[in-house]
């Protein structure tokens, strides 16, 4: 694979990846030239189209256009299931995925591609590997400057409640997971109580 | 507990922090225009410069995460570049994290500041952390530049050696990029392949795998090395599709696509070429050719794989055949990839088991009616790809309902393969020149133009059909007149033939009955029309002037071709003035100059190897004389007319005769110039080596063929959208370094292109001179071309490439493209 672009029915690019080294303004130049090509295109024409030396693969997923360009000896099909597999892989990292989530999290959504993809070539074909290791890199990226005493931990862990709230509550993404670190590694049975908004919420709030 | 939480939040930013990441985005993303869109960024870039120069280590991570969401906005970003490198250089995995990132989005190998990360990398790579190292490797395997691939090598191929499969995966993508950015040092990686198929993981199996394709698709002794793998691959394969249902690898129903694809693939190359290979493969190839669930996307990506990998390998025909059959299969499909990618196999696997196709003919005519346009293209390349004697009848019946119902774009290609096809095939000349007229009648203003001179040679050629030609083509007149390529073939034949049709002699068809008022009337009739082009007005006047000698009114064409002595048109005037001196002075001469057309040879549009040697710089030994004189006197003439006719649209291009041809070819050149200066004739018109164009070659297509295709084949260098820009190429004597290359530019559009221009940049070891061109403006429907000569001095000899942009301005936007031209015929630049 060449190079990977992400983007909106609007022709606003989301997420690009290239894997040859090419000038800014030559990416440019063909991230329009892409865009505008498969934005022309007939919802009932097929998924591929000849462009340059190298053979285009698309599909839509909802508002999103995901476009991979593969080399000649290249199977298409299968290149579209590497498109699934990464539209997979975001869904259960965000959790229903959704244009907002790759705009506001793209930084997310490069690292979930780079788990999987390396030099253009899938690295991984186990879908848990993937979210495994990118889950374990988050946890690696909390920021640790506050730490709580013991006893602080007592109290919290005994108003289980009041503090999934404050975790729930507040906007402090650093905060929040600290917290939820901390009653994670005290509590066990409080990982389940937490719901699973609030685990999106923590993962998405990176120290950013 | 909520103010607890929120001193420490204090604590923790006390200073004045710059505004989060998403809360920029979510700013960015409320302005209404661009202008606006356009100050906010510029007030946070400037934020975040100050920042970067205060060299403040909190927020750089959060100041770069910016830049890169302002990078894909499309603004500069390029000074994030060193910050990149610092957070890359920081302890903390977030910066970390954020640092390779813009390195992979910022940074290549053309900036020097690459080189920098190098040694950040090697540490990172041998640090205690696996993510931490897993992040080095994707980033050397996503941009490392050649430099930085030989400095890590050694480290890739250690990480490769591992038995942390997270990082073994990732060093092997690693080492396939190292490959390819510098394949000498392939070889280092080779002990470590060892043991990497013995690997459980699936992710280091399948990357692995993709390490050995690349080192056999490199290297010949590795892909001989690597050829005792087979055995072991068909095990993996194997127990792939044997194994039950495995949750992790499992794509509905399939176990691993991936990396069954990715077997195969690799299979592909082993079993190229190498009997005992293929033989091995044989049977797990026919396993997974049978056992496969086709009901999804996945299980018919591996199928078509292994058709792919049935076909380039040594198999047996029996597999071949089942290979076609599933691709047969494929063209039912309710999927239109499928469908796709089965017509792009066929038609590479068309030339080698043509039979194992043409059993699928009638499905593959039938994707003729798909409504995709790209699945109608295949098809229609693969209908033509199957044509042949026994079945061209059927075929051509198939094609010429598609090209009559087919949209606009499919037209040029579909009549010109048409055409092609029916000139290799016709069953006799009277359905050869059925086909081509109806082509003509349906799709008219699509054809090449080329067309009407090669139907006019093939009509001239067939003796015994000229009385039912010229019947049916006044027949068709009669219905229509605004397909102007039949309108001047029809012309052209009344003109010659038009003593056969009043006498109405014809066997095949009733024949009909017109007197040579008439036939005049309609001709008159097209000279008048404004449904006819300028060439056709002037295949028109030319077809009157012939039946001069035809017919007995030749007073009414005296008068008809006096009228035009003062025409608006230069061309068309100069042709009349010319003719009407044909009529005063030189009357003697006239039934002579008129006479029929011999049977014309085949010339050079067609068959450029049988008159190389026309430019006089090929040995002379070569040639034989009997060839000469009708073989230079094209060349000549051509020129001749050039200048006789005015050559509007045509630059000339200066030819130095060559020496043997010279004197039948200054003979003619005399004789032209007499008709036109008044001396006396020195001889008699040579009618039998008239090129066709003589009298009729008004349109400078034509004419310009026939010079510049002497020698070295023409070459379509681009087609897209409508706009054909072919070349042609002379060689300029006297100095055989400089290609004389003529650009014609034709539009198969509905509309002009304007403001048309071309232009061309060649490698600093050519150079290129561009002469004017002859319009800015493509005439819709190929109605005529835009020429411009381009010089190009070529002192080493060397391959010829070049670059070309487009601009123009079409239905009122403006379109631009660039195109590069590396097939150049060898001769133009030999």
């Amino acid at each position: 694979m060449q190079f990977m672009l992400l983007f909106s029915r609007q022709g606003k690019l989301r997420l690009q990846k290239w894997y040859v080294p090419l000038s800014d303004k030559e990416k440019k130049k063909i991230t329009r030239e892409l865009v505008q090509t498969v934005l022309a295109r007939k919802p009932k024409m097929c998924s591929f189209l000849e462009w340059r030396d190298l053979k285009i693969v698309y599909k839509r997923y909802a508002s999103l256009y995901f476009c991979c360009a593969i080399e000649d000896q290249d199977n298409e099909l299968i290149t579209l299931e590497i498109i699934h597999r990464y539209v997979e892989l975001l869904d259960k990292y965000f959790g229903s995925v959704c244009e907002l989530d790759i705009i506001f999290n793209f930084e997310k959504a490069y690292f979930i591609l780079d788990e999987f993809l390396l030099g253009g070539e899938a690295q991984e074909t186990s879908k848990k590997n993937v979210l495994k290791a990118i889950e374990q890199a988050d946890l690696l990226q909390e920021d640790t400057k506050v730490s709580f005493s013991p006893s602080f931990l007592m109290v919290w862990s005994r108003n289980a409640a009041e503090v999934r709230d404050s975790c729930g509550g507040s906007e402090q993404a650093s905060w929040v997971k600290t917290a939820f670190l901390l009653l994670v590694s005290t509590e066990r049975k409080f990982w389940i109580t937490l719901n699973k908004d609030m685990l999106r919420k923590i993962k998405m709030q990176a120290p950013l | 507990m909520r103010c607890l939480l929120s001193f420490f939040v204090c604590v923790w930013q006390n200073m004045p922090a710059p505004i989060r990441l998403r809360e920029l985005i979510r700013t960015i993303r409320t302005a209404r225009t661009q202008a606006e869109e356009r100050e906010m960024i510029q007030k946070e870039c400037a934020a975040i410069r100050s920042s970067f120069r205060e060299e403040d280590n909190t927020y750089r991570c959060r100041n770069v995460a910016k830049l890169l969401y302002m990078h894909m906005l499309g603004y500069p970003a390029h000074f994030g570049q060193l910050e990149c490198l610092k957070l890359i250089a920081s302890q903390k995995f977030t910066d970390k994290r954020i640092g390779y990132l813009g390195a992979m989005l910022l940074l290549d190998e053309r900036q020097d500041v690459h080189l920098l990360m190098t040694n950040c990398i090697k540490n990172d790579l041998n640090h205690s952390t696996q993510y931490v190292q897993g992040l080095a490797l994707c980033t050397l395997g996503c941009m490392g530049s050649s430099e930085m691939c030989r400095d890590l090598a050694g480290e890739v191929e250690k990480l490769l050696k591992t038995s942390n499969s997270y990082l073994r995966k990732k060093a092997a993508l690693c080492a396939v990029h190292v490959i390819r950015k510098v394949p000498e040092l392939m070889e280092m990686f080779l002990p470590a392949t060892k043991n990497l198929l013995s690997e459980k993981n699936h992710g280091v199996l399948h990357t692995s795998v993709v390490l050995l394709t690349e080192m056999c698709e490199r290297s010949p002794d590795m892909l001989a090395h690597f050829r005792k793998l087979v055995p072991q691959l068909v095990r993996i394969l194997k127990n792939l599709i044997m194994s039950g249902y495995s949750p992790e690898h499992d794509v509905s129903g399939i176990s691993d696509p991936f990396l069954q694809v990715r077997i195969l693939r690799l299979l592909r190359i082993l079993g190229k070429g190498d009997d005992d290979s293929s033989e091995a493969m044989n049977d797990i190839l026919a396993q997974v050719a049978t056992n496969t669930e086709t009901s999804k996307n996945v299980g018919n990506a591996i199928l078509y794989e292994t058709v792919l990998t049935i076909m380039d390998i040594k198999s047996e025909s029996g597999l071949r055949v089942l290979a076609i059959n599933i691709l047969g299969r494929f063209l039912l499909n309710n999927d239109k990839n499928i469908r796709y990618v089965a017509l792009t196999s066929l038609l590479k696997t068309v030339q080698t088991d043509h039979n194992a196709v043409q059993r699928h003919r009638s499905t593959i005519v039938d994707c003729l009616k798909d409504l995709d346009v790209s699945i109608k293209r295949r098809a229609m390349e693969l209908s033509f790809a199957l044509v042949n004697g026994n079945n061209i009848r059927g075929m051509m019946k198939e094609l010429l309902y598609f090209l009559d119902s087919c949209d606009p774009e499919f037209k040029a290609d579909c009549a010109s393969g048409v055409f092609l096809a029916a000139e290799k095939y016709a069953p006799s000349k009277r359905w050869h020149i059925d086909t081509i007229m109806r082509v003509l009648t349906t799709a008219g203003s699509y054809v090449r133009d080329d067309s009407v001179p090669n139907l006019i040679q093939l009509i001239t050629n067939s003796v015994e059909m000229h009385a039912y030609t010229v019947q049916r083509l006044y027949k068709a007149l009669l219905d229509d007149i605004s397909q102007q390529p039949l309108v001047q073939v029809a012309s052209w034949c009344i003109g010659e033939y038009g003593d056969l049709l009043i006498s109405g002699q014809c066997e095949e068809e009733e024949p009909i009955q017109v007197t040579e008022d008439e036939v005049l009337d309609v001709l008159e009739g097209l000279l008048v029309s404004n449904l006819s082009s300028p060439v056709t007005r002037g295949y028109s006047l030319t077809a009157i002037m012939k039946l001069s000698t035809r017919f007995s009114s030749v007073n009414r064409i005296k008068k008809v071709v006096s009228i035009y002595g003062s025409s608006i048109d230069v061309e068309l005037q100069q042709r009349a003035v010319e003719y009407n001196a044909l009529f005063k002075k030189y009357d003697h001469m006239r039934p002579a100059l008129l006479e029929r057309m011999p049977i014309m040879e085949k010339t050079a549009s067609n068959g450029p190897t049988e008159i190389v040697q026309t430019n006089g710089e090929a040995e002379p030994s070569v040639v034989e004389p009997k060839h000469l004189p009708p073989v230079g006197q094209p060349a000549s003439q051509g020129n001749d007319l050039l200048d006789l006719l005015g050559g509007n649209d045509v630059p000339v291009i200066p030819t130095t005769m060559p020496t043997k041809p010279a004197s039948a070819g200054g003979e003619l050149l005399d004789l032209l110039g007499d008709l036109s200066l008044g001396g006396p004739a020195p001889a008699p018109p040579a009618p039998a080596s008239q090129p066709p164009f003589l009298l009729d070659g008004l349109s400078s297509q034509p004419l310009f063929n026939d010079i510049a295709a002497a020698g070295i084949p023409p070459m379509t260098a681009y087609n897209k959208n409508g706009l054909k820009i072919d070349f042609t190429f002379e060689r300029a004597n006297p100095n055989p370094n400089v290609a004389v290359i003529t650009i014609h530019a034709s539009n198969s559009t509905e509309a002009d292109m304007t403001d048309f221009v071309f232009q061309a940049a060649v490698p600093k070891t050519f150079q290129l001179q561009l002469l004017s061109p002859s319009s800015n403006v493509v005439p819709a429907l190929n109605q005529g071309t835009v020429t411009q000569v381009i010089r190009v001095l070529n002192q080493q000899k060397q391959q010829l490439r070049m670059r070309i942009k487009l601009t123009y301005i079409h239905k009122g936007s403006a379109v631009q493209d660039l195109a590069e031209v590396n097939n150049f015929p060898p001769q133009s630049w030999q």
